[in-house]
């Protein structure tokens, strides 16, 4: 019967998980349905529990691991915070709630001319999440990044104050909130712009990749296409290592003719159930892999394309990611800098190809030479993402070993997407993250803003920590 | 502007008139402003807080661009909810379709029963629930009155009036509200067969389990419906002339087998 009595920010307890769906972690969970509520929902997190719960933003969990995640803490779910407020049809900025979707950006706005400045290989994403984890696309050596695009931000602050931050205004501020995994504050509202364009098609090249140096030599002579990505064949070793297809592309110029309303938008597949953990093993995934590379069987094709399948490849079938099973997926992002060799890059790879653990899609491209500092990910030089189904102890253990390859190298691992780093690592790979803390720290002196990650990266103190530091 | 004989149209699709929802704050009358919206009309939000009705109508405009607008209004207060049909004719024209959608779950059924605090409690869930839906129902069908054989799509002007499952039956954990709002279900009934022959339909319309904040975290063996999807069930009772939707519509059943258990037995039971 509908007599659950709640006019008032309710918080129930509920275990939330990332992408990867491990680590799985209950809290108390609040979901407002707008800013006001979500105010008050922090404020009664404040007075009901000793602060030192903590408290953070999770928006449609799309964070493969624990950045949006807090064990014995309290969680506000942001997706119910999706008003578009105001759009200036002249320039194309937009200010909107933080819980507004590209799915939502892209549905509203494309028939009107309009893109989301940067996107990334899924649009099952917030705004706010976008910001906090500063995300990147197959664009980023044309546009950067998501907050390249931004102008400015509505912060709720620890003080429960509301500041708004640009590069003018709290500029230390807005600098430590992009990419700053929502340790600064709970993000309300974000203005930004989008981007003009005929229509939603692109117009892409796809190139059969014989190995890495091929890679790079394709990647070099591709500075004409503003979207870049390609897949490679992670088993593949030796003299073929490296090997996949190269894939590029622009928006389409003067083709505006539109497609058939929820031709992509209905999903027409989804994983309905948790697979067996066995579906995916060594042996299916090198058969994936090898159909994955023979599918590219010229060595280059040219077409105009739907930008949903060539972004979205995966959004396609709904719960994708409950092919791993119940175990879970861990996935390992990682950038190095730019290196004319390419050993760190080709060692990481070699090093997972060895272990058979093998990774049912790689991604591989090379960013431009954007980067913001602090805790935000991307830097000049190359990044490979992989999705491992979650094998456990060999796994980390693996992962390990290629953390410290790619902390030698100055390279470092991408948060939004991390469950495992250790505090050690993180250091050498974010230089600037003393920096980064000192303002977080400043903005929010008694630690109300807390994460998983967070915690084990040192960034912020948990209960734990707090009650060894008084002993 | 009233005389603008085309109303809200735009280059895709025929002006339908516009669309007056109170209590629009409820995610799923928030949801029904953005649907309406899409199906040209245009939009009139009117909330408790003036600032949440006007975020909501900034939203939809942006989605839509459609004309909208909005104000506050106070469900105790009849004034403030004639107002609000007045500044939705004088801001938006012709009024088409009227979704009254505030309510207040309260908080009775204590231990303290009949106690002072009790008694103020169901004062209010009643005045809100019974007096303010009905008063705000009788205002909407005098604003579609006024605007009858308006329309150039052909739609009859539709007043949907949420009132509740837990009007069905009265319960111990919550016959205030189900009292108030079986009450309200049977001041819609009257009106509808009042206004049957003027040319305007309404639909009663009852709400099981949809995800919002009274169901967040509920466990249960029911499926929950998202408001989207009752938002959507709205237009198309109006478009259907529905007269009363149960959504999701297995509610009907169900609520036929909770009316159908004997008052001996029914008054042991803590459903």
């Amino acid at each position: 019967m509908t007599d659950a009595p709640s006019s008032h920010p309710g918080w129930v307890e509920q275990e939330l998980y990332g992408w990867g769906r491990y680590p799985r972690i209950g809290s108390l969970v609040a979901r407002p349905e707008s800013q006001r509520g979500l105010v008050a929902a922090a404020t009664s997190a404040a007075s009901n529990g000793d602060s030192s719960s903590g408290l953070i933003a999770h928006g449609l969990g799309r964070s493969y691991g624990d950045v949006a995640l807090l064990r014995n803490g309290r969680v506000i779910l942001t997706r119910r915070l999706d008003r578009m407020l105001a759009f200036d049809e002249s320039t194309g900025v937009l200010r909107c709630e933080a819980g507004v979707s590209l799915e939502d950006l892209l549905e509203v706005f494309l028939p009107r001319g309009w893109f989301p400045p940067v996107l990334p290989g899924t649009k099952f994403v917030t705004v706010g999440g976008a910001v906090a984890n500063d995300i990147h696309g197959k664009s980023h050596h044309a546009d950067g990044t998501f907050c390249d695009h931004v102008n400015s931000i509505d912060l709720l602050l620890a003080s429960g104050e509301m500041v708004t931050v640009s590069r003018d205004q709290h500029s230390e501020l807005f600098w430590a909130t992009v990419g700053g995994i929502g340790l600064t504050g709970i993000i309300l509202a974000v203005e930004f712009a989008l981007r003009r364009v005929d229509g939603p098609w692109f117009e892409t090249e796809s190139i059969r990749i014989r190995d890495l140096d091929h890679f790079f030599e394709v990647s070099a002579a591709s500075t004409g296409f503003t979207h870049v990505v390609s897949w490679i064949d992670t088993l593949a070793k030796g003299k073929r290592l490296g090997r996949g297809t190269f894939s590029r592309g622009r928006h389409a110029v003067g083709n505006n003719q539109p497609v058939g309303k929820g031709l992509f938008s209905k999903l027409p597949l989804t994983v309905p159930i948790d697979l067996p953990n066995l579906v995916l093993n060594p042996f299916t995934l090198r058969v994936f892999n090898e159909v994955f590379y023979r599918k590219q069987w010229r060595a280059e094709t040219k077409g105009l394309v739907h930008f949903e399948p060539w972004f979205f490849p995966l959004d396609v079938i709904g719960n994708w990611n409950r092919g791993y099973g119940p175990r879970g997926m861990i996935q390992y992002q990682i950038v190095v800098p730019p290196d004319p060799e390419h050993r760190a890059i080709r060692t990481v790879i070699e090093g997972i190809a060895t272990s058979g653990m093998g990774s049912f899609l790689a991604v591989l491209k090379e960013f431009g030479d954007n980067a913001h500092g602090g805790l935000s990910f991307p830097m000049p030089g190359v990044t490979l993402a992989l999705d491992f189904p979650n094998y456990g102890k060999p796994l980390f253990e693996l992962l390990n070993r290629m953390d410290r390859v790619v902390a030698e190298a100055g390279g470092r691992v991408y948060l939004g997407k991390d469950s495992r780093l250790s505090k050690e690592m993180f250091q050498q790979m974010y230089p600037g993250w003393q920096e980064w803390k000192a303002v977080r720290d400043e903005w929010d002196p008694t630690g109300r803003f807390q994460s998983e990650l967070g915690r084990r990266l040192g960034l912020v103190q948990g209960p734990v920590d707090k009650a060894e530091e008084a002993a | 502007m009233s005389e603008d004989v085309t109303e809200n149209a735009t280059e895709d699709q025929p002006g339908r008139g516009c669309a007056v929802v109170l209590g629009a704050t409820s995610p799923i009358a928030e949801a029904f402003c953005r649907r309406a919206a899409e199906a040209g009309y245009s939009v009139f939000a009117a909330a408790r807080s003036a600032e949440a009705a006007a975020a909501i109508a900034a939203d939809v405009s942006v989605r839509s661009r459609q004309s909208t607008g909005s104000c506050a209004f106070d469900a105790l207060d009849a004034a403030t909810i004639e107002a609000v049909f007045a500044q939705a004719e004088q801001e938006l024209g012709r009024i088409a379709l009227v979704l009254v959608a505030f309510g207040d779950m309260g908080d009775v059924g204590g231990a303290d029963v009949g106690g002072a605090g009790e008694l103020e409690a169901a004062r209010r869930v009643l005045d809100v629930n019974y007096t303010g839906a009905a008063l705000a129902s009788e205002a909407g069908a005098g604003a579609l009155l006024r605007g009858i054989g308006g329309s150039q799509t052909g739609d009859v002007p539709t007043l949907l009036g949420i009132a509740s499952v837990a009007g069905d039956r009265g319960r111990q954990s919550n016959y205030a509200y189900g009292s108030a709002k079986g009450g309200y279900a049977l001041y819609l009934q009257g009106l509808r067969n009042r206004l049957f022959k003027l040319g305007v339909h309404v639909v009663t319309v009852k709400f099981g389990f949809i995800d919002t904040p009274m169901t967040h975290g509920m466990k249960t063996a029911i499926p929950i419906a998202s408001p989207d999807a009752a938002a959507q069930a709205l237009l198309k009772a109006a478009r259907k002339g529905t007269d009363v939707l149960y959504f999701p519509f297995f509610w009907r059943f169900i609520m036929f087998i909770i009316r159908s258990i004997p008052e001996r037995l029914f008054k042991r039971l803590s459903l």
